[in-house]
């Protein structure tokens, strides 16, 4: 058992990662890692193959879309878990929507393989290296990634729901 | 002929040579067999199996989806149709995600009652499941045995929510009302009668030679390919990794009770089976330590923005109706923020990735499904066994399609 938090695990990757690192941030009690795409997949890899860290746990893999950050609009997100340590830590990616393209971790973890197919299925997030990477719980023939902010999922002349109505 | 040379986990499985063509064999997406809807379109010499091709997302609702445009205290319901074999763990689940988002401190008494009805959850789950085993090995006795006992669980679950299959329990920042005598009284009873009844289905299944026959050795998996495949819960367990999230990171004051975790060395259908059924008797150990020791005090916290106030109030005082309104509306202050928790549910650790924007809905949510994740490992750990043997290693998975597609 290493004795590993968020600041001595921050100091490791900033130590290791000079200038890879865009941000970081703590919230609740999470460390927060923000990478480039291009990044990700080494630092999840060195993540999982140091000899006291050892986040060997990929909890979940998923995406959100933030249709006002320009080149920043889509972000995948990845949950690693250390057992030995019991350390867990959030890293991000964040990426332009025309140049959605992001590393497979399959080759780290096989249980990404879903995961990214999932995150394609719902953002149109590509897995470079994915071997499958097909649409899994919507139907083949769709020709759009639903869970996009610009697919609204009510009738978008509706006001009665907006948050100007509620006080903010 | 053809020559079977198939790998499982790195281990020959089987070499020898079978006469005869490869079929394309279709099981499902309705199949009696599969409970629930998926479908595998697997290939097959004989019955044994060379490869399949699960297909998955029949019954996909759009949950995430649907939870960007509720407000929080109606993303519940959403939860129930998840894991609808406990739907009380996803409930509280969502509650406990939404109170760490908006730091909501809870009465001792709310996390025990709390932990009391998730047990009660887990245990009906972990009786549908090693049921069903039994079930598909042919034995169909203990099933109906334990489906009353389930039934039991579902009555008091009726007792304190008025429901019973999709239970919507409890509200963010406790329970809509505190334990009723009738409820204690049920669960009293129950958990005097239950063990003799539950030692009884063990007897008829554990260590029956016909049924260790069919289920020893069928579907194993290492516990190095099941970390590799993010497995949790029993099935992880099976395979001999000791990670429970009631024990890493304990939530709803489990770090209070005494209880040991259940790990098999085999992780095959024989390993799960044997470690649902003595996370059944921890589970009831938990439950009799939590009513021993349910602490006096209030069934909700004091948080007026979330918790509906009592319905004579609404009528009486300004307050209670202006908070009343507020809630119905969705228009409940919600810090801006992220927040990643999860519980121990009855499969595996079930995980809400919640981003919040400050506005009267999530800004995305995100369920980590444990049988979601596991299942993709279904093809590798059938590959190479009879086909009756997948049939046994998808019942002992317990993949229920409800959270399966979302």
């Amino acid at each position: 058992m290493g004795n590993w938090n968020n600041q001595t695990a921050l100091e490791a990757i900033e130590a290791a990662f000079a200038g890879k690192i865009i941000s970081t941030e703590e919230t609740y009690g999470l460390l927060n890692i923000e990478v480039s795409p291009a990044d990700a997949y080494e630092v999840i890899a060195w993540l999982k193959n140091h000899e006291s860290l050892k986040m060997q746990f990929l909890t979940d893999l998923c995406a959100v879309h933030y249709p006002d950050k320009e080149g920043k609009e889509l972000g995948v997100i990845y949950h690693l878990h250390s057992l030995q340590n019991n350390f867990r830590i959030r890293v991000k990616a964040f990426m332009p929507k025309e140049q959605a393209e992001i590393a497979s971790l399959i080759p780290l973890f096989k249980g990404a393989n879903w995961m990214e197919r999932e995150t394609f299925d719902f953002y149109g997030i590509h897995f470079t290296g994915h071997p499958d990477l097909r649409r899994i719980l919507n139907m083949d023939d769709m020709d759009y990634h639903p869970l996009l902010k610009e697919y609204a999922l009510e009738d978008e002349t509706r006001t009665d729901k907006q948050d100007k109505f509620f006080g903010r | 002929m053809s020559e079977l040379m198939i790998r499982n986990g790195g281990q020959l499985v089987s070499t020898e040579t079978i006469d005869g063509e490869i079929a394309t064999l279709n099981l499902g997406p309705t199949h009696p067999a599969t409970h629930g809807i998926f479908q595998n379109v697997m290939k097959v010499d004989g019955e044994r199996i060379i490869s399949a091709e699960p297909t998955i997302g029949y019954i996909h609702r759009a949950f995430e989806k649907l939870a960007e445009r509720r407000p929080y205290n109606q993303i519940t319901p959403i939860t129930d149709r998840l894991n609808y074999c406990s739907s009380p763990i996803n409930n509280m689940g969502w509650h406990m995600t939404v109170e760490k988002l908006a730091g909501i401190e809870l009465p001792k008494r709310v996390e025990y009652m709390r932990v009391i009805i998730m047990e009660l959850a887990r245990i009906a789950d972990h009786l549908v499941c090693n049921a069903v085993i039994g079930v598909d090995t042919g034995a169909l006795t203990g099933f109906t045995y334990m489906f009353q006992e389930r039934e039991k669980i579902y009555d008091m679950y009726e007792e304190v929510c008025g429901a019973r299959l999709t239970t919507n329990i409890g509200r963010i920042g406790g329970f809509e009302r505190d334990f009723s005598p009738a409820f204690l009284q049920k669960l009293r009873t129950w958990l005097k009668e239950f063990p003799a009844k539950f030692d009884e289905f063990d007897r008829l299944l554990t260590r029956n030679r016909i049924f260790m026959d069919r289920v020893v050795k069928a579907g194993p998996i290492t516990p190095e390919m099941a970390l590799e495949y993010s497995f949790t819960g029993p099935n992880l367990r099976a395979a001999g990794v000791d990670y429970d999230v009631r024990v890493m990171n304990p939530y709803s004051s489990y770090q209070d009770f005494e209880f040991d975790v259940p790990i098999g060395s085999d992780g095959d259908t024989y390993d799960r089976f044997v470690v649902r059924q003595e996370e059944i008797r921890q589970s009831l150990r938990i439950i009799h330590q939590a009513l021993d020791n349910l602490p006096s005090g209030s069934f909700h916290a004091d948080v007026p923005a979330f918790y509906l106030p009592a319905k004579e109030d609404v009528y009486t005082s300004m307050e209670a109706l202006i908070y009343h309104f507020k809630i119905v509306m969705g228009e409940t202050p919600i810090p801006a923020g992220e927040v990643y928790h999860s519980v121990e549910g009855a499969n595996g650790e079930l995980g809400f990735y919640l981003v919040s924007d400050g506005g009267r809905t999530p800004y995305r949510l995100h369920f980590r499904r444990p049988c979601f994740i596991y299942y993709q490992a279904y093809p590798e750990m059938i590959k190479g066994s009879m086909l009756s043997d997948a049939i046994l290693t998808m019942s002992s998975m317990n993949v229920i399609a409800g959270e399966l597609d979302a």
